[in-house]
């Protein structure tokens, strides 16, 4: 079921470095319109990259739209999060063509190089580790996807090279 | 005549590094003052031969593929310096045999009419291409929404969602429902993993599927137009933006459209938030309201309250852009194709285990063989072809002995798959398919809503039975358990996804079962995928000593010395695989 998605024990992190003011041109563009919700949230995390419990308050307490049907809404769609997440989002796809041509082997090369599990964010917070359902890309299965560029016809030692070159390119 | 250079830059081409090859094909134009138009396109289908540049001159045209940074430089100095094609490179031209040629030949083009062929982002160059044509012939010869209706009932088009049902009808119901506010809804929340078509569609022809739908709009007398697109199209998104922006520019949306006194209709776009059950049309609309993307029962159908209450007619993306063509040719133009109770073409995403992945479109009545072998290419590597996977978690296996099946809504529902929205996945002998089965319901099992106790529970139920069968302690009866839950999800849920989230495990049931008995009864895994049930061994031949299973043993379970032959200990192996995908040698045996 969906609600397996929500993770208690890191739901909703605090977020007290962020500056709120910065929901403020999202609440004016949105308040008081119907079907706003989703609007909402959405902006939020392009803003800060997760909704943090600070961030729903004020969205709360300014649309009026209680803190239940929010975080109901938040934790049903899988593009919302709820904690922080790296600077590099690796998406491994598992969609049917990918699982067919071993996606598996890429995801567990990964965790095992970060020493993440699926769906985690490294300790230095540079990488977080995700499997989405479909890219699309069929024919260049199995595929991964990091920021903008799409990597094809992967093997799991291929992947694990790729991500150790991003690393090693942050670092010069 | 000017020569001009086309690149493919959708999704699947861009991943193949396609901005690459435009970005020096631009350059080398620039620095060495070359005389040619260049020109942007999307994909044309030929996924696997992506990067693609076509370059059309006075002697015709010729499509290059796999066309790198580095073969760009080849083909620009070669065919536009020296005027000599490079035979070798062309994969698709009218002038010669090239390998391509009946990939196209085959093709019938009606959906993907303009996909590859022209600029997404240009509302010139849909016009030249009779874009906006059927809306301005229905303006124009004052044709009533009824005629326009009554062309699409007998034009015989059904829905491309997957539902199947007839359009013309569906249109029929919403303009009956009288209503000063109406609506018209673009499915585009395309979420079966393994389909790329609508995808494919709204980044090459995004005009065609705004046209289908102010037609739509003209028929029911909506007011309103919404696209629920999936947010992981991002490209998609970007030109269908760009598409509603010129179209509002020319006053094709908008007050007075096409001069029709009172037809006022905009369009916008909303992006869904990641949630599969979303595609099932009350569970979308609830998400456009900013719901949970739940389903409800139904009646009162959409026709009658949809969107905010009011009448809303929601079609997929396929079956919008499938509109102007018909309304321009005419219904027995389309219905020419097909068979008798499904018309016109269909596309499919072809993936997996075949040769030639991408995008098809044929006329409904090829046989599925010919879908893989004539257009696919056959199996990868030449392994055998085993099933075909249809209609994506709500699907089934299709086996290799009934693959003479016909693609038409009818023959496909008789094999106990769905035709869904085109996608066909195909497996080979290497494909296990319990795993496949259970890959599905995990997958319908993490997208159910939760609202429906059978779908919510039993699809759990389910999986784990599935789990253990693939960990190797399948019990007698489970296969009887699977089949007693499946049935009682498919009779007690209350949309589309409980419905059918059963259908890959029955199927491959049904056609497979000495695959799960192999797992049950013998513990043993015929395809050699299911690690839990496989024998890690080295092969002694192969083996050169060079201890780089040993390091990364994570149970030092592999003993041996350096240049020696290296040993697995059986007892202390968990069966986790990482030997058998680091070692060079291909020393690692399964069975």
């Amino acid at each position: 079921m969906r609600i397996a998605r929500i993770n208690t024990s890191e739901t909703a992190a605090n977020g007290d470095e962020q500056d709120l003011r910065l929901l403020d041109p999202i609440i004016a563009k949105h308040k008081g319109k119907k079907g706003n919700l989703i609007p909402l949230l959405q902006g939020a995390q392009e803003l800060y990259g997760f909704i943090s419990k600070a961030a729903f308050d004020k969205l709360s307490r300014e649309t009026g739209i209680p803190l239940s049907d929010m975080f109901g809404v938040a934790t049903f769609y899988a593009q919302f999060r709820m904690s922080p997440v790296g600077k590099n989002i690796i998406k491994v796809c598992h969609g049917t063509a990918c699982h067919v041509q071993n996606a598996v082997e890429i995801t567990e090369s990964l965790e095992e190089m970060l020493k993440v599990k699926d769906g985690e964010t490294t300790e230095d917070r540079f990488f977080t580790l995700e499997s989405v359902a479909c890219l699309g890309c069929c024919s260049l299965a199995p595929v991964m996807m990091i920021g903008d560029q799409t990597y094809g016809k992967l093997t799991g030692n291929e992947a694990v090279k790729i991500v150790k070159n991003i690393r090693l390119a942050d670092k010069n | 005549m000017v020569t001009t250079v086309t690149v493919g830059l959708g999704s699947c081409g861009i991943a193949a590094g396609a901005n690459k090859t435009y970005d020096k094909i631009k350059a080398l134009k620039e620095s060495d003052k070359l005389d040619f138009e260049l020109k942007k396109t999307s994909c044309v289908g030929m996924c696997y031969r992506e990067p693609l540049v076509e370059i059309t001159d006075e002697t015709g045209t010729y499509l290059y593929g796999e066309v790198d940074a580095d073969r760009a430089v080849e083909v620009i100095e070669k065919h536009i310096n020296q005027q000599d094609p490079i035979r070798d490179y062309i994969v698709y031209t009218d002038m010669f045999d090239a390998p391509e040629n009946d990939f196209i030949a085959a093709q019938v083009k009606i959906v993907l009419r303009n996909c590859g062929y022209m600029d997404p982002e240009s509302i010139e160059e849909y016009q030249s291409r009779d874009g906006y044509k059927a809306i301005k012939m229905i303006s124009e010869g004052k044709t009533s929404r009824e005629m326009v209706i009554d062309t699409i009932l007998k034009s015989g088009l059904r829905g491309r969602g997957g539902g199947g049902f007839p359009t013309g009808l569906k249109w029929k119901f919403a303009h009956a429902n009288k209503s000063a506010e109406k609506y018209v809804i673009c499915n585009a929340d395309e979420g079966d993993p393994g389909a790329f078509m609508d995808r494919s569609v709204l980044e090459g022809d995004p005009h065609s599927v705004l046209e289908g739908m102010i037609i739509a709009a003209y028929a029911i007398e909506a007011t309103g137009g919404v696209i629920y697109c999936r947010a992981e199209y991002p490209l998609a998104i970007k030109r269908l933006n760009i598409a509603i922006k010129q179209a509002h520019a020319k006053g094709y949306l908008g007050k007075n459209i096409f001069g029709i006194e009172g037809f006022n209709f905009d369009i916008y776009i909303k992006e869904g938030a990641g949630a599969f059950v979303c595609g099932e049309e009350t569970a979308l609309i609830a998400s456009i309201e900013g719901e949970r993307g739940m389903p409800r029962k139904r009646p009162p159908f959409p026709a009658v309250s949809g969107l905010w209450k009011k009448p809303t007619n929601i079609n997929n993306v396929e079956t919008f852009a499938n509109i102007p063509w018909i309304i321009i040719h005419g219904a027995e133009a389309y219905a020419k194709y097909g068979t008798e109770k499904s018309k016109g073409t269909k596309v499919f995403a072809l993936a997996g285990k075949v040769r030639h992945s991408g995008l098809v479109e044929v006329p409904m009545g090829m046989t599925i063989r010919d879908v893989i072998f004539k257009l696919g290419g056959g199996i990868k590597n030449d392994k055998k072809f085993k099933a075909v996977q249809m209609g994506g978690p709500s699907g089934g296996c299709i086996p290799e002995y009934l693959s003479d099946t016909i693609v038409d809504y009818d023959s496909v529902n008789a094999t106990g798959a769905i035709m869904g929205s085109g996608g066909m996945v195909v497996m080979d002998e290497t494909t296990c398919m319990v795993d496949v089965a259970k890959f599905f319901l995990d997958f319908t099992c993490k997208e159910s809503c939760g609202k429906c106790t059978f779908c919510r529970m039993g699809t759990k139920r389910m999986l784990e039975i599935l789990d253990r069968i693939t960990n190797g302690h399948g019990k007698e009866g489970d296969l009887e358990k699977l089949e007693e839950l499946a049935y009682q999800i498919k009779d007690n849920s209350l949309c589309g996804l409980g419905q059918t989230a059963p259908n890959p495990v029955l199927t491959t049931i049904r056609y497979f079962r000495d695959e799960y008995e192999a797992h049950i009864n013998h513990k043993k895994c015929p395809a050699k995928v299911c690690r839990p049930l496989l024998t890690y061994k080295v092969d002694e031949e192969k083996c050169t000593g060079c201890m780089v299973c040993l390091k990364n043993c994570p149970v030092k379970a592999i003993t041996g010395e350096r240049k020696q032959k290296h040993f697995i200990n059986q007892d202390i192996c968990t069966k986790c695989g990482v030997c058998f995908s680091k070692c060079k040698f291909e020393s690692i045996l399964l069975s």
